[in-house]
């Protein structure tokens, strides 16, 4: 039920392969400490895989807006891959598809971030 | 609808043999007043304000669409509703107060599921409850739970006082005379 991530890298950019729940609690706590850990180890542009996340509610929601703004704050990129239809759903109706940058291939996604 | 009915009222005392928690039910009514049973049927809990009782309230939400007949579109997003009127109770309503508690009612009828959630806070201000598709709120970290919960539910009813916050939820069994209004427009 719980989240889990692991971290990969390719061409210099950090994936984060997400999967499980992110919610309130454990899930967005996950999700806060591990972008905040590649923030303080100057990994700067992050992939969230969203492809094994099947459920998000509002709290995680609010999560991955904490991560987006933290990360360009710090003049990063993030930008989310592989969303599951419950998850695209979510942020079409709350307005934020169009805020993130969403992509759903892999190799297109880490050649997006600028160089 | 006769079939409909007991379909109902079967499902209504498994319900009632699955919840530990639950204050009431229908079960040791007799057959004289098997109507009124198999017209309505309602659970309460009391719960603590934890986190528990969120993820708890979210999973019984899903146990009892499922068994009132919904499909896993409206479960999820009867659950969900569930949870997001729950994290309100737990976290805005009784802010984690361990002396307060948080009052989860289902009531099923032929026609609706209506979820009651009811805290024990100050009451919900809903002048302060912000426009989250606002062009400034769309990078908000918080703010879209009543949001989600209106775009999940059919109806839903926001009551504050003074003693708490109450929060009716109403999902429309699919087929009612409701839902093909709906479907006609």
């Amino acid at each position: 039920m719980s989240m889990k991530t692991s971290t990969r890298q390719v061409d210099g950019v950090t994936i984060v392969d997400c999967s499980g729940r992110i919610t309130l609690g454990e899930g967005s706590v996950i999700l806060r400490d591990t972008v905040r850990d590649l923030l303080g180890k100057g990994n700067k542009k992050i992939l969230l895989n969203l492809g094994d996340v099947n459920y998000i509610d509002s709290s995680g929601i609010g999560e991955l807006v904490s991560a987006y703004t933290t990360v360009k704050n710090q003049g990063g990129e993030l930008k989310l891959l592989n969303l599951t239809k419950k998850v695209h759903d979510l942020l079409q109706i709350t307005k934020l598809y169009t805020v993130f940058d969403v992509k759903d291939d892999e190799a297109g996604a880490v050649k997006a971030f600028a160089k | 609808m006769e079939r409909a009915n007991y379909r109902l009222h079967e499902s209504a005392a498994s319900l009632l043999v699955a919840g530990d928690q639950a204050d009431e039910g229908i079960g040791s009514s007799g057959v004289r007043n098997q109507a009124a049973i198999m017209s309505a049927h309602r659970v309460s809990y009391t719960l603590d304000s934890t986190l528990d009782t969120v993820n708890s309230a979210e999973e019984v939400a899903s146990k009892i669409a499922t068994e009132a007949g919904f499909g896993d579109e409206d479960v999820m997003k009867i659950a969900m509703a569930v949870r997001e009127a729950a994290v309100n109770a737990v976290l805005h309503g009784n802010a984690y107060d361990p002396g307060k508690k948080v009052q989860v009612d289902f009531e099923r009828t032929a026609e609706e599921l209506v979820i009651t959630i009811k805290d024990q806070g100050k009451g919900l201000d809903l002048n302060k409850v912000p426009d989250p598709l606002a062009p400034e709120n769309l990078l908000k970290t918080s703010g879209r739970g009543i949001f989600l919960i209106r775009s999940f539910m059919d109806e839903v009813e926001i009551n504050p006082s003074q003693t708490g916050t109450e929060i009716k939820l109403i999902k429309h069994v699919h087929g009612s005379a409701a839902d093909g209004k709906e479907a006609s427009q």
